[in-house]
């Protein structure tokens, strides 16, 4: 199959590209040269971008099907635009066998809707005690470890799981939080939460924790991602590592960037995250270090929750968002606030995050795999419920009005999605 | 934000659900009713008919007696029927969502439902989901308001004191869990009220408390120094003998109400205290018995204030 997307404005964040041109597809990746194409697909007004690459999208299979299936997330991904997504250990059970993972992936393959790039599990059922058998998940295709939100209350554990993971080269994915210091908590210990009569969770719960991982990172070796960085402090303190050579790489939620505490209004279980929406200043300390690459990538943290489980009061109600429909919206928003180009905006949500995870996706040059999204980054996108593909229809941002719509995704040179 | 979600369009109260964002004239509309209700509370019958044919539902998913046996007798003197469920005990515990419990009575035909819950804006939730003519008044939710508790304690000020313009409030003890200290606090700061303290140990002084308006002392002697209002707050058994206090006896010791420390308050000073007390440990049985306290006086205003919230949220 040979494709011709015509006229459209090529936007490649990793060369820096940026202009009106033809992108060519043949076998499944980009091509230089243009032989008589099977189709042509008109994308004048069109921006033709790299397919983004969310390094956080639960997709609540196996085990909570309830809430969400492959299919469902599957269509909403490149529904988004998102052409490949790496997903949490986080199923239930967790991901910490090769078996759940070869299963998972055969079953996003037979979809062949967005690539698929499971992370494993670090222990055993999330419990924080036994390491798991990361060699055999590794051969089973997953493509780093993590605890997703679960702790790891004991440091042992977390040194020799660094340890263990570095002697085979292992990529480790983990949240910078003290589960202790967080416990009972729902909100950012601060006015709002005060005021509302939350349970806090402070600032400094994400800092310590961060500042044992640097450690280990030092002692270890380990490369290590942070997932979902939330205060201005922990900005500071990745930037001072990342200027000590520290094999270190973080991303933030999208809705961190742009949402603060005092979006819970009055008790907007929406807003209910994890991490919690902290102050207006760590949100634009966040926003400011996407933008200058101290945070190397936005994620949409995609959290599918069923409205039983957020109709219920605040502390009650199941943390997370809807994401994978947002991810580009809010990426835009964020850009055009930041008043960046295109380029660099979507730089964080695909060239950037492909380099965290090591592939060749996530960027327009002969050769590399033909995972294209075209949008029309001015077009309004009511965020409704029935907008949303997702099983997932919890968003803070219902009811707003964002711009961006994806015409087309592309994966592997294959059209997955037309609007 | 959105709109405040206790008024209706004409600004008026449709629910009471905290007494932060209240206005000014609201507060003192909802006292000066208390204050009319409070000759019915002394009258052979002590009914007048304003919620004759209404049905108020108490709805208490935390246990408590006395806020709800106020609510109860507040109902029946506006001549409502009352329906008294203890949701904690029956169908919360058969795994009925709470929505699902209150459309369910919205089904029985409820005109007033007074909530108590122990998450913190439960209220607000059952507020956004019940028909337009219900009304949903706030009995405690979580820590994060007690209004009528609040009225109450305004009311009981204003009748010892007059001028809110001129008074040092101290608020002593666990601020961090207390509802009841978060209403007071907005109440005191709309009417006016230039000084209010909150006194205890950083263990129960919430973050950022600062932004409500209020000084914060942690040495209760100093916090004490001039006040006219000293209100002692409860603390719950199972805060004690854990990483947010020792003992309760080493509270006393420090934030304890003794006879000997109120000396430093102003010479006029008057004690409250939500209930119910826990002599010895937050309060001394001389001070709680003694000639500056209201504590029961409270009680009795609670019943009036009580009638007025629900006459005015009612009449809207």
């Amino acid at each position: 199959m040979k494709i011709l997307i015509r006229g459209g404005r090529v936007v490649d964040p990793a060369s820096g590209r940026d202009g009106v041109g033809d992108v060519f597809v043949a076998d499944g990746v980009i091509a230089a040269a243009a032989a008589t194409p099977d189709r042509v697909i008109e994308a004048g007004g069109l921006v033709v971008a790299p397919g983004l690459v969310d390094l956080a999208a639960r997709l609540r299979e196996p085990g909570l099907e309830y809430r969400a299936t492959l299919e469902s997330e599957m269509e909403a991904a490149v529904a988004g635009g998102v052409t490949s997504l790496a997903c949490p250990p986080d199923t239930d059970p967790p991901l910490d066998e090769p078996g759940l993972v070869d299963m998972l992936r055969r079953r996003a393959g037979a979809l062949a809707r967005a690539r698929l790039y499971p992370v494993g599990a670090l222990t055993v059922k999330l419990a924080g005690e036994r390491l798991t058998e990361m060699t055999e998940l590794a051969a089973a295709g997953c493509v780093a470890f993590s605890q997703a939100n679960a702790p790891l209350t004991d440091t042992q554990v977390l040194w020799r799981a660094l340890q263990y993971a570095a002697t085979f080269g292992f990529r480790v994915w983990l949240r910078a939080e003290d589960p202790w210091l967080a416990k009972g908590g729902v909100a950012h210990d601060g006015e709002v939460a005060t005021r509302l009569g939350l349970a806090g969770i402070p600032a400094f719960a994400e800092t310590s924790a961060l500042a044992t991982l640097l450690e280990l990172v030092r002692a270890t070796g380990t490369r290590l991602h942070v997932c979902r960085l939330s205060t201005a402090a922990a900005v500071g303190m990745i930037r001072a590592a990342k200027a000590e050579g520290l094999p270190v790489t973080c991303d933030v939620g999208i809705h961190h960037v742009h949402l603060s505490d005092m979006d819970l209004g009055y008790f907007d279980a929406q807003c209910r995250l994890q991490p919690p929406l902290r102050t207006q200043r760590d949100r634009d300390a966040l926003a400011a270090a996407l933008a200058d690459g101290t945070v190397d990538c936005a994620v949409s943290d995609h959290t599918p929750v069923d409205e039983d489980h957020k109709q219920l009061p605040f502390d009650e109600a199941e943390p997370g968002a809807t994401g994978l429909e947002l991810l580009l919206p809010l990426a835009l928003k964020w850009g055009r606030e930041r008043k960046l180009g295109l380029a660099a905006a979507l730089a964080r949500v695909t060239s950037e995050p492909a380099r965290v995870l090591g592939v060749a996706t996530g960027r327009i040059a002969p050769g590399a795999p033909a995972d294209l999204v075209l949008f029309d980054p001015e077009a309004p996108l009511r965020v409704t419920p029935q907008a949303l593909k997702s099983q997932g229809k919890n968003s803070p941002f219902l009811g707003y009005e964002l711009a961006g719509r994806v015409r087309a995704t592309l994966v592997a040179g294959q059209v997955v999605y037309e609007a | 934000m959105p709109r405040n979600p206790q008024l209706n369009a004409h600004g008026e109260l449709q629910h009471l659900l905290s007494i932060e964002g209240l206005p000014r004239e609201v507060l003192l509309q909802i006292l000066d009713t208390a204050h009319s209700f409070a000759g019915v509370t002394e009258r052979d019958i002590k009914k007048v008919p304003l919620l004759r044919g209404k049905s108020v539902f108490n709805l208490f998913f935390e246990a408590s007696t006395r806020t709800r046996t106020t609510f109860e007798i507040a109902a029946k003197r506006l001549s409502a029927d009352v329906i008294n469920l203890n949701v904690a005990v029956s169908s919360q515990s058969k795994g009925e969502s709470l929505l699902d419990t209150v459309a369910n009575l919205s089904a029985m035909q409820a005109d007033l439902f007074v909530v108590r819950h122990g998450s913190s804006g439960a209220p607000y939730l059952i507020a956004r989901h019940v028909k337009p003519h219900e009304h949903v008044i706030n009995a405690g939710d979580g820590r994060h308001a007690h209004p009528t508790q609040g009225l109450l304690d305004l009311y009981t000020i204003r009748h010892y004191k007059k001028d809110f313009a001129r008074l040092t409030v101290a608020i002593v003890g666990d601020v961090l869990h207390s509802r009841v200290a978060r209403s007071l606090v907005h109440g005191l700061t709309t009417l006016g009220v230039p000084e209010v303290r909150v006194i205890g140990p950083q263990t129960l002084i919430p973050a950022g408390v600062g932004a409500l308006g209020v000084h914060v002392f942690h040495d209760m002697r100093a916090g004490l120094k001039g006040c006219d209002v000293v209100v002692m707050l409860r603390v719950q058994n199972e805060r004690m003998d854990g990483a947010l206090l020792p003992s309760a006896q080493e509270f006393f010791r420090n934030y304890g109400l003794t006879a000997e420390k109120l000396a430093l308050a102003a010479p006029d000073a008057i004690v409250m205290h939500p209930g119910p007390m826990n002599r010895g440990v937050e309060i001394d049985s001389s001070v709680a018995d003694g000639p500056h306290s209201v504590i029961l006086p409270q009680v009795t205003f609670g019943i009036a204030v009580r009638m007025a919230v629900m006459s005015i949220v009612a009449g809207n």
